[in-house]
């Protein structure tokens, strides 16, 4: 055991001095840069993976206002149908409610016009009704009163005659 | 570790199939302790001996067969100087190989160390011991003890005090992790500014998910993600540090190195998360140790030595904890390999030795598993723990 425990002056001297030249080199050529290099590349590798994302992150707005705006266009394009529809729709209406008006208007003063062709033609007929009663009236006048009897049978049967109208 | 039955083993493995495999453990078992004069080598001994610091690598065999890759020693001994020269000379017993300076049999002092080697009969195996190197220039003389210990003895034989500053086997291990770290990480760091804004790539791609780890799952939850900073560089380089060091201890062949498992290695960084957090220790720190609120004031006698000796305590688990954990690790793997030797009785019972060494090396490799995975938990535990030191002495006060 003593052989164990002996604790050699030179083998403390030599590894004293031995680690300290390794740990003062190592520092300088190698952890130094190995630790540098591995941040570096870490942040490097963050950065990236950051850009990744962010670069996904704007695609898929891109693609929000893509489909924004084709829905926008879509509602648009419908709201010009339904205008354009309706607007044909009471042109339409429009036409046909004027040549209703039209057909009406026209009907009346048609049946105006009727009316006093026929209110004119009752009257026209009415005179000559009376002036061929007068004619047929003076003729049988003429034959009947050549006596006293036929003419007042005569008179008699015009007077009834004559309620007709 | 386990180097000289596994090298001896590998050289068959070509050669064999797993049988074969199983069998030449057993086998060089048994040949090695043939080889062994004098006896049987004490289990304990042996694996401590390979657990423990040394100042040489013992790659594999025994006695004057055994490969050694001597060390330097440097030793400092006030009053007379510093003595640099090759572990070589201490390593060999008995021949006079190395001694440079001409000091004969007569050498009071050489006399004296074979005296205490009959003492100690600290023999049986190589690498500690034997002989001995006398300094031209200090006029000292150097030996190593049972425990592989640097001592040396002037003229008259007297013990001098001495510091002990050797590239040992735990020094020499780390300093192949420093120049594996100093190689690896600068290119990775060079391929973060290289290629910059791509997809990592290669070593940069092996170590980035490491990195990662320590800086999100240790430093950030312990520290806070604004401070962490401050201390990722220290924390990412201990992680590595030890990491790195338990994966070379679990090497077969070089030696089996132990640096994590040496006290003077782990005291080391324990004393550096104990300095950092007491450097980066603020007032919201300091108040809750030094005096505690909300808390009535007989408990706070009670509780403010508590918290004072957990200051120091703290790293001293740290260094404890691993220390432990991976010594232990070479420990069950040795002693695992010793089983063979106990069971055949040193060669004595060759079909137990043969039927130990099938169950010790399936063992043995679930253990390296199990040591892989501790190799990594380790060092993240001795780092997360240290994060959350210094996390607890930079928490701002919040309630």
């Amino acid at each position: 055991m003593e052989a164990l425990l002996n604790t050699a002056l030179g083998t403390v001297f030599w590894s004293t001095i031995s680690f300290l030249v390794v740990l003062v080199l190592l520092r300088r050529l190698a952890w130094g840069p190995i630790l540098q290099g591995l941040k570096d590349r870490e942040e490097e590798i963050d950065g990236a993976l950051n850009k990744a994302k962010e670069a996904r992150a704007e695609i898929e707005n891109l693609q929000a206002d893509n489909e924004r705006l084709l829905q926008e266009a879509r509602a648009e394009r419908d709201g010009m149908l339904r205008d354009a529809r309706d607007m044909a729709d009471k042109l339409v209406a429009d036409a046909k409610q004027q040549a209703k008006d039209e057909g009406e208007r026209m009907i009346d003063q048609a049946k105006q016009a009727i009316d006093g062709e026929r209110a004119a033609a009752v009257a026209e007929l009415k005179a000559e009704v009376a002036k061929l009663s007068l004619d047929i009236a003076e003729k049988l006048v003429r034959q009947e009163l050549k006596d006293e009897a036929s003419q007042q049978e005569l008179i008699g049967r015009m007077i009834t005659d004559s309620k007709l109208n | 570790m386990m180097n000289f039955t596994l090298s001896s083993m590998g050289k068959q493995r070509l050669t064999q199939g797993l049988l074969g495999l199983f069998l030449a453990l057993g086998l060089c078992g048994i040949a090695q302790a043939s080889g062994t004069e004098g006896g049987k080598p004490n289990p304990g001994e042996f694996i401590i001996h390979h657990i423990a610091d040394a100042h040489d690598i013992h790659l594999w065999g025994d006695g004057p067969s055994a490969l050694h890759i001597p060390l330097p020693i440097l030793s400092y001994v006030p009053g007379y100087g510093l003595d640099v020269f090759s572990s070589v000379h201490l390593l060999h017993h008995g021949e006079d190989h190395v001694d440079e300076s001409d000091h004969g049999m007569g050498d009071p002092a050489h006399a004296g160390h074979e005296a205490r080697e009959a003492e100690d009969g600290h023999t049986a195996h190589g690498g500690h011991g034997g002989g001995t190197y006398h300094s031209e220039k200090t006029h000292l003389t150097y030996h190593l003890d049972g425990n592989g210990v640097l001592h040396a003895e002037d003229h008259g034989g007297h013990a001098a005090q001495i510091y002990d500053l050797s590239i040992s086997k735990s020094v020499f291990g780390m300093f192949v992790v420093i120049f594996l770290m100093l190689l690896v990480f600068p290119r990775v760091g060079a391929a973060y500014k290289k290629r910059k804004g791509q997809a990592p790539k290669g070593l940069q791609n092996a170590l980035e998910p490491l990195i990662l780890f320590i800086r999100d799952e240790v430093a950030v939850p312990s520290i806070g993600e604004k401070k962490a900073g401050r201390y990722l560089p220290f924390l990412l380089t201990v992680f590595f540090f030890i990491f790195f060091c338990n994966l070379l201890g679990l090497i077969p062949f070089i030696g089996g190195f132990n640096v994590t498992g040496t006290v003077g290695v782990t005291l080391t960084l324990a004393t550096f998360v104990f300095i950092i957090t007491t450097v980066s220790g603020n007032k919201h720190y300091w108040g809750h140790i030094l005096w505690p609120p909300g808390v009535p004031l007989p408990i706070k006698f009670i509780l403010v030595p508590v918290e004072v000796v957990g200051i120091l305590l703290k790293p001293t688990v740290l260094m404890i904890r691993l220390t432990a954990n991976i010594g232990a690790g070479h420990i069950i793997i040795l002693a695992l390999t010793f089983l063979v030797f106990i069971i055949s009785d040193y060669g004595q019972h060759v079909v137990a030795g043969v039927g130990t060494g099938i169950f010790s090396v399936a063992f043995m490799i679930f253990m390296y598993f199990i040591e892989l995975l501790v190799a990594f938990l380790q060092a993240y535990v001795f780092t997360l723990l240290a994060a959350l030191y210094f996390g607890d002495a930079t928490q701002e006060a919040h309630h």
